[in-house]
């Protein structure tokens, strides 16, 4: 058996087909691999041991039987702990959680294991899916794997790093305003942001219902492409999962890319932008255009009311959907408090971190009488002007492209003094949660030794042009000669 | 915009959040430096635009070629299911995580404070 590291899908798959391997073998071998490698990375918070061979004994009985074996049989997955899994205790993150065990799998999980998956167990995110770096978990940052001094990004850093350390094949992830694609980039992993209502949001626990998405981490475009085929489609346990037909994302990949029309942003390489960064972002750009596509500028000229906007209607809705956290039917519980009034207080007051709190008084400040126009209305406006804007350029180009993140990886606590400074790194991915539209990050390169990964944007629905494009990256920076890729 | 002790007291208390002296303090800093920020909002002329709720509207309308319509298109694509009575959870499987619970409750503090 080689390197977990090194598994796909496809690989993990024919292993069982041609009995290389047994499932529950290849359990075993990534528990042992945890126990060791994920010491220092801290991204595991649970792991479901009992329910991956159960799971994996049904994938040995299908082998046995010469069946037909299910898409992602045997596939070794971690999922974010904002995800509901019946049975195996959900943290989000948050004290809060401690000892929440849901009695329900959320649909995306429900529907993993359906198509073979194994979940090996929960990993670790900032609490409640609030962060960029995951230093806002209650149960210790992660360690990036690729530089174990810096952060993964947030706030699925667990799913990143899982994935870029090979203690998953493939991870779910969820993302608000950046949280799949900025961590992705970090720990030089692939991941999707797909569009709002493509995959069901039942079982993933509300942050800003109007913008949280789950979605797929990998090491190969191809394997995102199969795990959101697993996920995808309606659901009617979810009213705004959308009603669109599912198209064939892996039949897509290999569709040629020559003619495909690629926007570049005015503001893409604006101030602040890692100067490394750009360069990979500028030699990608190059990839895609030695390949046939053309390149177009393109303008989106509110961008820079996105952060603005964002932090408004995350926090407004934020406020709303924590309010449910209150010491009565789950959760951590306050016992000292005499009052029900106090009882309630008390334990938000201990149950929640700082960066919840701040973003539910924030929340509620936008909310309140006499700034509920002046904030919230406003940011619900410049919310359509930005989808216009977008709707505009799609009408030029088919897909946009960006830097994922303005820099590489930082360094643990190097941003944990001032939250705003926090907030505007999450400038290039911000936007498609607003507008709905779908995202991919894919590794284009380092910046002395860190990851950093190039964005596209697509147009409603446009997954599989985006996991083409990604797809042919890949392929042609796999392909290139090592002193091209710097 | 400077936002006052007096002010986070106030929205801590409607948020139910009890905060310590030191973390109104922090939070203040923090908050009005975010509120400064998102001023810039105020800029845009933007009073006759429709107020987005929601994206799915605008998401559905794109897949079926259509140009997106109003905020009550996006209402609109949001599909509910049958009313129709399922199973779901048994009261025990429904208190099972309570911090506390009894006789088939959720049990909380009393309500009304001793007079």
């Amino acid at each position: 058996m080689t390197d977990p590291a090194v598994l796909t899908i496809d690989s993990v798959r024919s292993a069982m087909r041609n009995k290389q391997t047994t499932a529950a073998a290849l359990v075993e071998r990534f528990y042992a691999f945890i126990d060791d490698a994920d010491r220092q990375v801290n991204g595991y918070l649970t792991l479901c041991k009992e329910r991956a061979l159960a799971q994996a004994g049904k994938i040995d009985a299908l082998v046995d039987q010469g069946a037909e074996l299910p898409p992602l049989a045997g596939v070794p997955v971690a999922v974010k702990d904002v995800i509901s899994t019946a049975g195996v205790r959900t943290t989000c993150g948050s004290r809060m959680l401690e000892n929440y065990v849901p009695r329900y799998d959320a649909t995306a999980v429900q529907r993993l294991e359906k198509a073979g998956a194994i979940i090996l167990g929960k990993v670790n995110c900032d609490e409640f899916a609030m962060g960029s770096s995951n230093e806002n978990s209650a149960y210790g940052p992660v360690r990036n794997p690729r530089a174990l001094d810096r952060v993964p990004g947030g706030s699925s850093g667990g799913s990143a790093a899982v994935v870029a350390a090979g203690t998953a094949v493939v991870a779910l992830g969820s993302d608000t305003g950046g949280s799949i694609r900025q961590p992705a980039s970090f720990c030089g992993v692939v991941g999707l942001l797909p569009t709002y209502g493509r995959v069901s949001r039942f079982g993933l626990v509300a942050f800003a219902s109007s913008l949280d998405h789950i979605g797929p981490f990998s090491r190969t475009v191809k394997d995102s492409a199969q795990l959101l085929q697993a996920i995808a489609g309606r659901d009617p346990l979810d009213s705004t999962s959308a009603d669109v037909p599912v198209p064939d994302y892996v039949a897509a990949l290999d569709q040629p890319i020559r003619g495909l029309r690629i926007g570049v942003p005015s503001d893409a390489f604006a101030s602040g932008l890692d100067p490394r960064v750009e360069a990979r972002v500028r030699e990608a750009i190059e990839v895609f255009r030695r390949a046939g596509c053309e390149i177009v500028d393109i303008s989106l000229p509110n961008n820079q009311y996105a952060i603005a906007t964002y932090y408004i209607i995350a926090t407004a809705e934020a406020s709303a959907n924590l309010a449910r956290y209150d010491g009565v039917r789950y959760g951590f519980r306050n016992k000292d408090a005499a009052t029900l009034a106090e009882m309630y207080r008390r334990t938000r007051d201990q149950g929640f971190g700082a960066e919840v709190k701040r973003r539910i008084l924030l929340g509620t400040y936008v909310l309140s009488a006499g700034y509920y126009d002046a904030y919230y209305k406003q940011a619900q406006r410049a919310r359509a002007l930005l989808a216009a804007d977008y709707r505009k350029a799609f009408q030029q180009v088919d897909v946009i492209l960006t830097p994922t993140a303005p820099t590489p990886a930082f360094k643990l606590g190097e941003k944990t003094g001032n939250p705003l400074e926090m907030y505007l790194a999450d400038i290039y991915t911000v936007t498609a949660d607003l507008v709905g539209i779908p995202g991919i990050s894919v590794p284009c390169g380092d910046a002395d030794g860190l990851p950093v990964g190039v964005q596209l944007l697509g147009n409603y629905f446009a997954e599989a042009r985006l996991l083409q494009l990604a797809h042919h990256f890949e392929q042609l920076r796999a392909q290139a000669p090592a002193s091209a890729q710097a | 915009m400077k936002i006052t002790a007096e002010t986070v007291q106030n929205i801590a208390n409607l948020a139910n959040l009890e905060l310590s002296a030191e973390e109104i303090g922090a939070m203040q800093q923090d908050l009005s430096a975010i509120l400064d920020y998102v001023e810039q909002l105020n800029q845009l002329q933007i009073a006759d635009l429709p107020a987005m709720e929601h994206v799915l509207g605008a998401a559905v309308a794109a897949a079926a070629g259509q140009q997106p319509g109003s905020n009550e298109a996006a209402i609109s694509e949001v599909t509910t299911r049958p009313d129709e009575p399922h199973p779901w959870f048994s009261q025990k499987e429904a208190l099972a995580n309570a911090p506390l619970s009894g006789a088939g409750h959720f049990k909380v503090p009393r309500i009304i404070d001793k007079g």
